[in-house]
């Protein structure tokens, strides 16, 4: 069954990486949210259930709710255009996430290690390089940062593999997630919106030598 | 003692927060540096005792802790003066969080050096992280926005990358069957580790601080913070936050070094630091900005760190004083630059000249700056980067040391024809009414700094080659 959520996320990457508006960005940040809730459940079956409860609550309400929401209503005050705005075509994009997925499993054969499963491995890491893709290939700050969140969701299932023997990781990680979203959104939602008009990236790249 | 001053640290941030007296200010600021003295003063007296499980002042922590004592007290005597000259711009409230924001990075600073457990150096990462962006967005323009964003931005994913490399420690960790993650720890059971899943994890922690310490990949943030942020603030982050990301990539390579993966760390970071030497020649050669200058030259004396670690041997002990030296030489510049901008009002080359006739005591320090931040005799850097040379010699890497040498003597020259175009070539149009006079004193601090600087590297007291020798025995 986990394997089944664990697949279905990577499903989702490739769709991301074809999505041409901003709210199929969004949905599917909002579907990664539940189903990170879901394979939480069934893994972290060892440890206390206090901490799983805030785990799920973590994934459940800020990562497919609060977050989601709250770029929503970003990119409506900041009327940012629907568009996502790649450098590439969309079918460079699929073949490329498509060859971060093969090139995971293929690096997972060389692990000789008994103890994880080999699945969370490749999802995790596939998630990982998606995310920093979709951040260099993308023109607007918005999507920079929901390819960071992206990163944090493979960063997430990751740390549900050593989740069972050493809960405090998955906490830190939670940590890592509000700290980091908050701060980002934070400086993205109070700041850029009100000094600039119109929040593009091509507007903050003054700064170089 | 250290929840003790973390409690009286923050208590300080939030009263500076919401102070609106100038004095108090001034009280509470001297109260923080009195604090932050003794705690330094303590821990030395506590070398190697574990406190509180997470915390263990060894030796490179203290030696830190130490510099960072010492860079502290003029840092914030100019970050003083500074908020004194921009009075223009300045309300209550921006004051109150730039020195809140100061004070928070440098007790993170302290606490990160002084942490024994990899997590928990990497809470103190996101905490100088968060007010380090406080100091840079400090002016509340568009620039500084786009600044902090970079930052902010790069600093997430790296901070993503460090706990990535720490799940992955853990993951080498679970096979062995070990639970607990404290740095000694991992030091006695390094042969049980899983050699792919500790190669992965150096590969993740050592990308992520590089944000912080500067190098290639993730110099890029730094160099525009340092620019952006009030120079006081990049006096910082070029200085004591750098070493953050030294101490953190220190103790990984010494949990490398344990084990027969050593040569293989060796050439990621002999790779990574002659990149960042070349990258900062390519831009040293030609930048125009004097800020970003000084921010590039970082770039390139990490990156000799960097090869002095890798050559091992002699090179360990070069690499931490060179780091330490760094730490006092590269403040100095950063806070002169402040009197220079004053005169000029430009930090680009082409709007300024002939700095001896408008400020004589600066003008002299510069030009020492610049001969300690270049590394010529009798700077205090020459002789730990000539010991790096050395080491480089003896670990028959010919080749490379003729690479970096020819870089450096670039790096030089950009950086000399910069400085020497501002000592003493005469200003296009300039305004001679507006320059103001600035008092000697202004750059009393500055010279001590120097001074020390060379005092440390020819004649380092007892204690501190003791504390050298002994930072040096964690890499085996």
């Amino acid at each position: 069954m986990t394997d089944i959520l664990l697949i279905a996320l990577a499903m989702s990457l490739l769709y991301i990486s074809i999505a041409n508006r901003l709210s199929t960005y969004l949905s599917i940040l909002v579907f990664q949210g539940f189903l990170l809730f879901g394979t939480t459940f069934l893994t972290l079956t060892e440890i206390s259930t206090l901490n799983l409860l805030l785990i799920m609550l973590e994934t459940v309400v800020f990562k497919a709710l609060l977050v989601p929401w709250f770029l929503n209503h970003l990119i409506k005050r900041n009327h940012i255009t629907r568009i996502a705005e790649p450098y590439l075509p969309n079918f460079v994009s699929l073949i490329i996430v498509t060859l971060i997925i093969v090139a995971t499993i293929i690096m997972s054969g060389s692990i000789d290690d008994k103890n994880i499963d080999k699945t969370f491995f490749v999802v995790a890491l596939s998630t990982l390089f998606t995310g920093l893709y979709l951040i260099v290939t993308r023109k607007k700050i918005i999507t920079h940062v929901i390819g960071y969140l992206i990163i944090e969701n493979g960063v997430f299932i990751l740390s549900l593999a050593v989740g069972n023997e050493m809960p405090m990781l998955v906490n830190l990680g939670i940590m890592l997630d509000i700290f980091a979203s908050v701060l980002i959104l934070g400086v993205f939602f109070n700041k850029i919106g009100d000094v600039l008009k119109d929040p593009d990236v091509n507007r903050l790249s003054n700064l170089k030598d | 003692m250290i929840p003790l001053f973390l409690a009286l640290v923050l208590l300080i941030s939030v009263l500076l927060y919401f102070n609106k007296n100038t004095v108090i200010n001034y009280i509470l600021l001297g109260i923080f540096l009195a604090a932050l003295i003794g705690f330094g003063v303590y821990e030395y007296l506590n070398l190697n005792v574990i406190q509180y499980t997470y915390f263990k002042p060894d030796a490179l922590g203290i030696l830190l802790l130490g510099v960072l004592c010492v860079v502290a007290v003029p840092v914030i005597i100019h970050g003083g003066r500074y908020i004194e000259v921009h009075n223009v711009d300045e309300t209550a409230k921006s004051r109150g969080l730039f020195f809140a924001a100061m004070v928070l990075l440098i007790s993170a600073c302290s606490m990160a050096y002084l942490s024994n457990h990899i997590a928990v150096t990497w809470i103190f990462v996101e905490i100088t992280t968060l007010s380090a962006s406080a100091l840079i967005y400090h002016h509340r323009n568009i620039r500084a926005l786009e600044g902090v964003w970079k930052y902010v931005f790069i600093c997430a994913i790296s901070i993503t990358f460090i706990y990535i490399g720490i799940l992955f420690l853990s993951l080498s960790l679970k096979q062995a069957g070990i639970s607990d993650m404290s740095f000694q720890s991992l030091y006695d059971n390094s042969n049980k580790l899983n050699p792919f899943w500790l190669k992965l994890s150096f590969l993740f922690i050592f990308t992520g601080f590089t944000a912080k310490l500067g190098l290639v990949p993730m110099y890029t943030a730094g160099i525009d913070a340092k620019d952006k942020a009030p120079a006081p603030a990049g006096a910082l982050l070029s200085s004591v936050l750098m070493n953050v990301g030294f101490i953190g990539i220190f103790r990984m390579y010494a949990l490398i070094a344990h084990t027969p993966l050593r040569h293989w760390a060796d050439s990621i970071m002999i790779i990574a630091a002659l990149l960042s030497i070349f990258v900062a020649t390519v831009y040293m050669t030609r930048i125009k900005n004097i800020k970003r200058m000084f921010a590039y030259s970082g770039i390139e004396h990490m990156g000799l760190v960097m090869l002095g670690l890798s050559a091992g041997g002699v090179g360990v002990y070069a690499a931490i004083l060179h780091v330490i030296l760094h730490t006092l030489v590269k403040p100095t510049l950063f806070l002169q630059y402040n009197q220079v901008y004053w005169v000029y009002q430009s930090k680009s080359i082409y709007d300024v000249g002939n700095y001896f006739k408008y400020n004589k005591t600066g003008a002299i320090l510069m030009l020492l700056a610049f001969i300690s931040a270049t590394a010529m005799p009798p700077s205090g850097l020459f002789v730990s980067e000539f010991l790096i040379f050395q080491s480089l010699f003896q670990a028959h890497s010919i080749v490379i040391l003729l690479v970096v040498l020819l870089l450096l003597t670039m790096i030089i020259w950009g950086f000399g024809s910069n400085i020497f175009k501002l000592l003493f070539t005469p200003p296009t149009n300039m305004d001679e009414s507006a320059v103001p006079r600035i008092s000697p004193w202004e750059s009393f601090s500055q010279y001590v700094l120097l001074a020390l600087a060379v005092y440390i590297a020819y004649n380092p007291p007892m204690e501190l080659v003791n504390l050298l020798k002994e930072a040096v025995k964690l890499v085996p």
